[in-house]
């Protein structure tokens, strides 16, 4: 456990130094969010209708501009070489990672998401189902992810073949996400979605941090 | 996985027969055979491209044989995680974090090997490669050479018996080669390892060489990961 917290606090720390990495993330979600009222209109009940879906398909494509970065420094500079030879199993390592990207941007975007959704007229019973739905899906955005930011290792202009790779994952998450929300504005029940996406999270937790495991074992060699 | 907490570890030798490797569909050497016994020392010699970075790498584990097996007092090496915790290897990549002071870098390397961080020990791996005076400093104003010192000095914020060098006197002055030179006399004292990729070796007392031209095929062009790395 030494290695997970050792590298969980020391990629927190680099955030918290380089913290215009994370405000960038978010700010990239602001700006594509709040683009839509300007193309779409302002009438109320469209924003409304499309606003779940809105939320989700910048909140997918914020992500993906930091995971082009997970590993990718650590890989240039040696200390990837280094966190292989740690000792410690690699899935650990790649988990004390993916937790700190989750909470330097997943958690940024699912604080900010109510902001937003207010300019997108969001009724006010979709909130709380809203930021559910981020919260259970956002941490299966960051373990898939990092499992094609492990594959584009060493590749030039990896981050266009990552978001090739990645960005088709993440439909299901896209479609459930979108469905917890709608679900609460059309008066269905909201928990069958929300429980998928809660499926989800649990499968990329027990697959993602071996599958990240071996494509970094070739990145190194 | 065993990592011992205290400041010794177990001599044991360290050995490698059969060894081949081959990188890019080229074989980069075949048939060779070294050991190094507990307070030893062996120094890797060949032309540029002949499979010294290769060979230090697959030591590691990081690169996988060809054929050959690496062993432990003639142990076959079946975990890689547990041989990993048994050396520290020094790349041509310094893997310094430039946000981070000389002392968090190297802080950072204790919490992870050792699980705490022990002030004093990480004083002395600071004072051993002169970097006190820098302790303080974010490693981004530091120069290649001081860069590489704190590389260095990450061999010595946790113990372990191997230590893989490679070519570690690059950039360095000449009180930082003594600086290291006593190192790994200190090291090799305790009955530490020390295998050295170097040009002039001029670090190790009578260390054993191998000279890797032997075991390049013949037939083969002189290119490796090496040069390739190198380019970057």
């Amino acid at each position: 456990m030494s290695v997970f917290s050792a590298l969980l606090a020391r990629d927190l720390k680099l955030a918290l130094r380089q913290s215009a990495d994370s405000m960038t993330v978010v700010a990239f979600f602001a700006i594509a969010t709040v683009l839509f009222p300007f193309g779409i209109g302002p009438e109320a009940n469209v924003l409304a209708r499309i606003a779940g879906g809105v939320l989700w398909v910048t909140a997918l494509l914020a992500a993906l501009l930091s995971l082009d970065r997970l590993f990718t420094v650590d890989y240039e500079d040696g200390t990837l070489d280094q966190l292989v030879l740690s000792g410690a199993p690699l899935p650990m390592v790649v988990l004390a990672k993916v937790t700190a990207h989750w909470l330097t941007t997943g958690v940024p975007l699912i604080i900010m998401s109510p902001v937003l959704a207010l300019t997108l007229h969001l009724p006010a019973q979709g909130y709380a189902p809203m930021m559910l739905a981020l919260l259970l899906g956002t941490p299966t955005v960051s373990l898939v992810g990092a499992v094609g930011a492990a594959l584009v290792l060493g590749t030039r202009r990896g981050g266009v073949l990552l978001s090739l790779l990645v960005l088709p994952l993440y439909i299901p998450v896209l479609i459930f996400g979108t469905a917890s929300v709608e679900a609460v504005i059309t008066g269905v029940e909201t928990n069958g979605p929300l429980l998928i996406l809660a499926g989800f999270a649990v499968l990329a937790l027990t697959l993602c941090p071996w599958a990240t495991a071996a494509a970094l074992r070739q990145a190194v060699e | 996985m065993v990592r011992r907490m205290d400041g010794d570890f177990t001599p044991r030798s360290f050995s490698g027969s059969g060894l081949a490797c081959r990188r890019g569909g080229r074989l980069v050497f075949t048939g060779l055979a070294f050991g190094v016994a507990p307070g030893g020392a062996l120094v890797l010699r060949g032309p540029n491209g002949s499979g010294k970075t290769t060979l230090l790498r697959l030591m590691a584990g990081l690169t996988p044989s060809t054929a050959g097996a690496l062993a432990w007092d003639n142990v076959p090496i079946d975990d890689p995680e547990a041989h990993a915790a048994h050396l520290r290897f020094i790349t041509h990549l310094d893997a310094i974090k430039p946000a981070f002071t000389v002392t968090e870098n190297l802080g950072f390397w204790m919490s992870l090997w050792r699980g705490r961080v022990d002030d004093a020990n990480l004083a002395r791996a600071v004072a051993a490669f002169d970097l006190t005076r820098l302790a303080a400093f974010p490693a981004r104003l530091l120069s290649a050479g001081q860069r590489h010192r704190l590389a260095l000095a990450r061999l010595l914020v946790a113990p372990a018996p191997l230590w893989l060098l490679d070519e570690p006197g690059n950039a360095l002055d000449a009180p930082s080669r003594e600086s290291l030179a006593r190192a790994i006399a200190a090291h090799r004292a305790q009955g530490g390892m020390v295998i050295v990729a170097s040009h002039e070796a001029t670090f190790v007392d009578g260390g054993e060489t191998l000279d890797l031209g032997v075991f390049t095929p013949k037939t083969a062009v002189h290119w490796s990961e090496e040069s390739e790395e190198a380019q970057i």
